[in-house]
């Protein structure tokens, strides 16, 4: 498969503060790829770094086969961007906006362009500050999807969008992929990633520290197990990868790494199992566990000190 | 559908004591905000006077040497344009002649922003309506922010009276006042241009055009007549910055001048309380129009952007130019007449305009003043660029086909070539000006083409914008302090003595003076080659350098 994004060793440092610190990313043409991290993790300023728009102090980047920084102009024909806070010309109605980002990538399907006004419900003859949030919004995503480009790069494009609105963004992302673009999807909302994305990166720190497809990322968590038991059970606590036994009378609550599972399992049905319910790893335990071990790691390297 | 009418709109009110509910905590917060900018300000208008009074006291010590400055500079007309006439040669009215007019001015202008802040810019960025929201009324906006210029002028003017009080406590106390109350007249003026639209922008460009207004037409009339003899130009009386002059402290003071400013102050702060209490929070009485469904023709690319996001500026100046330029123009006729011939007066004239005919050095040194004033105009060009960065526009438009230097140019076409239309209607406005009534036309070419020679000189203002912008983004604000020295030195480098070395750090003081002078190719080519180097410095920067706030 073809490498839509490509970066490696990425480093950038604003005055004291690191915000990339040898960052890895790949991104895959065709796929939709979920770009996840807390607040300040350095998603933000990756992104600038993959338009061209800050320079990298050390590392290599790549997308769509060229360099960012040198052939900006050139890249940014085949590439719509929608930032998470979008700021427009108090004397441009959204329409002109719209038309005008078209025209500086070369074009935009008018046919596209009505139907997406449509169902974004936008009016397009409102001017910049009358717009709300979520509709300035909506004027840089109709922006984008009735672009004809290779590459979209949304950065929390959502932010401000009422859940009807939400789900018409999913299903144009969706379309989009249908078309065999490719989508970097910075977000926070985890199930709009779950929803939309077939793999995913999570950064923090200005490091990448997973990826992966969602199934091979689960695979790598704990499912949480809630039995109901016929009998008492003995040596859950002894298996490998088990954690947090709870045992209440014939009530087990427990959590277990993911390729663990069987043993655990086998060990139940010796007791009889009346329920059973098994909830695969969340997205959002995934996230949780990596921010939670930042806060774990500061509140340490706190006391070390 | 069908429309239901609702009666049940409520009225609008009359306004009572619940629409000022919450105006001391907003008070106290206003002046929170402004607890640096609005010391800084009536710290400077202040005590500028009595320091100046201490300079001119060691500059001319004897009642001889006071009497003569009083003579040579109301004979004049291009001083008495800038400073006004000079009323009596006691310290206390020199020190009036030579700040009085900045000082009303500088008031106006101190005025006008703490207001449209307070006011406009709060509904416009939507602080005002979490304000709102809480136990605040109607009114309670306007009147905190009228009660904080009011506070400040009130500072002001107590300083400027106790800080001269040494020179006669009448005199002092009616500088004071003149300076205060013109303040808070612009200021009331400001809270009525709040109203009137939904743009802080747009309302501070207003207030500050009435400002220029008034400015530009006090300095006619002082130009064509010297009002310490008689009662006064008819131009002076129409500008409030005319009766502040008119009030003539510590000479045989006039005080209802000042009652005239007072009024305006009640009257354009009674119309702003009558507006603000029938509109909605965050409207105006001019709306906002619906805009177009889809991109014109004109708007293809980045320089159809930059000519929306430029042509209002570019259209307000080259008005302002037209105007200025057909007065400063019709009183130019004559000018023999009022210029003095004593020794001091030639030399400041030389200075000013070059030794050439009366009537040309009064026209080059007017010529000057446009240039010079010009230079607000393409510094603010040059900076939108870098608001556009800041606010985070850039960075969506240069993430599409377009190049850091294209989206660069789309501004800087305006901030090199805005400037050189502006001279161009200014002095085509000059010289029909001064033909009308001359009943000579013959002068116009002379009058565009001495206009136009400024503008080299401009653009090494232009470009020091463009190198701070491009290569210290985060220091670009000094390129005020730029403008700010070019606009000073040209304008009381002369009467101040400035020494050659000083006035020679400005490019304004290379060119020939124009209408008159000889024209040497050096000076601009030399302000060329100073433009080229530095906006080539900058446009490199500009490539190199992160995009971002």
């Amino acid at each position: 498969m073809k490498t839509a994004i490509s970066a490696s060793g990425l480093h950038k440092s604003f005055g004291r503060t690191h915000a990339l610190d040898g960052l890895d990313l790949e991104v895959e043409a065709g796929e939709v790829h979920g770009f996840l991290g807390p607040n300040g993790a350095g998603k933000s300023t990756t992104i600038r770094v993959l338009l061209g728009l800050l320079r990298a102090d050390a590392g290599a980047v790549q997308l769509l086969g060229k360099d960012p920084w040198h052939d900006a102009v050139d890249l940014h024909r085949h590439i719509a961007y929608v930032p998470g806070d979008v700021t427009l010309w108090r004397n441009l109605s959204g329409g002109e906006v719209i038309d005008l980002y078209g025209r500086l990538r070369g074009g935009l399907d008018t046919a596209r362009r009505a139907e997406l006004l449509d169902r974004f419900e936008l009016d397009p003859t409102k001017k910049g500050r009358t717009y709300s949030k979520g509709n300035r919004q909506k004027v840089a995503l109709v922006a984008a999807f009735s672009s004809e480009l290779e590459l979209l790069i949304l950065d929390e494009p959502t932010s401000g969008l009422d859940p009807l609105m939400e789900e018409v963004f999913r299903e144009c992302v969706a379309e989009e992929r249908d078309r065999g673009r490719t989508v970097l999807l910075s977000s926070h909302i985890l199930s709009e990633v779950e929803a939309l994305c077939d793999r995913v990166s999570i950064i923090r720190k200005g490091k990448r520290v997973e990826s992966g497809s969602l199934a091979q990322l689960r695979y790598l968590t704990r499912t949480s197990v809630t039995a109901e038991l016929a009998e008492p059970v003995n040596g859950l606590t002894d298996l490998p990868g088990v954690h947090n036994v709870d045992i209440r009378d014939r009530r087990v609550k427990l959590q277990v790494d993911t390729d663990k599972l069987d043993g655990v399992l086998r060990q139940l049905t010796q007791s009889g199992v009346r329920s059973l319910i098994s909830t695969p790893p969340t997205l959002e335990e995934l996230f949780l566990r990596h921010y939670q071990d930042d806060v774990t790691r500061t509140e340490e390297g706190a006391v070390a000190r | 559908m069908t429309a239901v009418a609702d009666t049940r709109v409520s009225p609008r009110t009359r306004g009572s004591a619940k629409d000022l509910a919450g105006t001391g905590t907003l008070l106290r917060l206003a002046l929170r905000r402004d607890r640096i900018m609005m010391p800084v300000w009536v710290v400077c208008l202040g005590l500028t006077a009595s320091s100046t009074t201490g300079r001119l006291k060691s500059a001319y010590d004897t009642p001889k040497a006071r009497a003569d400055l009083v003579v040579d500079m109301n004979g004049n007309g291009s001083t008495r344009a800038l400073f006004g006439a000079a009323f009596d040669d006691s310290l206390g009215a020199l020190t009036v002649w030579r700040v009085g007019g900045f000082l009303t001015v500088f008031a106006a202008i101190m005025s006008l922003l703490i207001v449209i802040r307070h006011t406009r810019e709060e509904e416009e960025t939507g602080r005002q309506e979490a304000l709102s929201a809480c136990m605040v009324g109607r009114r309670a906006g306007l009147t905190s922010a009228l009660l904080a210029v009011g506070i400040a002028n009130a500072a002001v003017t107590v300083l400027i009276a106790g800080s001269l009080a040494g020179q006669g406590g009448t005199g002092a106390l009616a500088l004071g006042l003149s300076v205060g109350l013109t303040g808070m007249a612009f200021g009331g003026l400001a809270a009525v241009a709040a109203q009137l639209t939904e743009n802080a922008r747009l309302a501070r460009g207003l207030t500050s055009a009435a400002v220029g207004i008034a400015f530009v037409l006090r300095m006619a009339g002082d130009a064509a007549e010297d009002g310490s003899q008689g009662s006064g130009h008819l131009l002076v009386w129409l500008s409030p910055l005319g009766w502040a002059e008119y009030a003539r402290p510590f000479a045989d003071e006039r005080w209802w001048p000042l009652l005239l400013i007072a009024v305006l102050a009640a009257a354009s702060t009674a119309l702003a309380y009558s507006l603000v209490g029938r509109r909605d929070v965050g409207a105006s009485f001019y709306a906002t129009r619906p805009g177009a469904r889809a991109a014109g023709a004109g708007l293809k690319g980045v320089y159809g952007l930059g000519w929306r996001l430029h042509r209002g500026a570019l259209l307000g100046w080259s008005a302002g130019f037209v105007f200025t330029g057909a007065i400063f123009g019709a009183i130019s006729n004559g000018a023999d007449e009022f210029l003095g011939d004593s020794d001091q007066t030639r030399e400041i004239i030389q200075r000013m305009g070059g030794a050439q005919g009366l009537t040309d050095a009064f026209l080059a040194s007017m010529v000057g003043i446009l240039g010079t004033t010009l230079t607000v105009y393409t510094a603010s060009a040059v900076l939108r660029l870098r608001s556009e960065e800041t606010d985070q526009r850039a960075e969506p438009l240069l993430a599409n086909a377009v190049s850091r230097l294209r989206w660069g140019g789309s501004h800087l076409v305006f901030a090199y070539l805005g400037p050189v239309v502006v001279l161009a209607v200014g002095g085509l406005a000059l010289g029909v000006g001064y033909g009308v009534a001359a009943d000579d036309m013959g002068g116009i070419p002379r009058a565009v083409g001495a206009a136009l020679a400024q503008a080299p000189a401009l653009w090494v203002v232009t470009s020091a914008a463009v190198f701070l912008v491009g290569v210290v983004p985060k220091y670009t604000a000094a390129a005020w302090a730029v403008v700010g020295w070019v606009v000073t030195l040209s304008w009381l480098g002369p009467a101040l003595k400035m020494p050659q070395s000083v006035m020679d750090t400005s490019p304004f003081t290379h060119l020939p003076k124009l209408p008159g002078d000889d024209v040497t190719a050096a000076p601009f080519l030399w302000s060329l080659l100073i433009s080229v180097v530095l906006t080539a410095g900058g446009l490199v920067g500009l490539r190199r350098r992160d995009i971002g706030g």
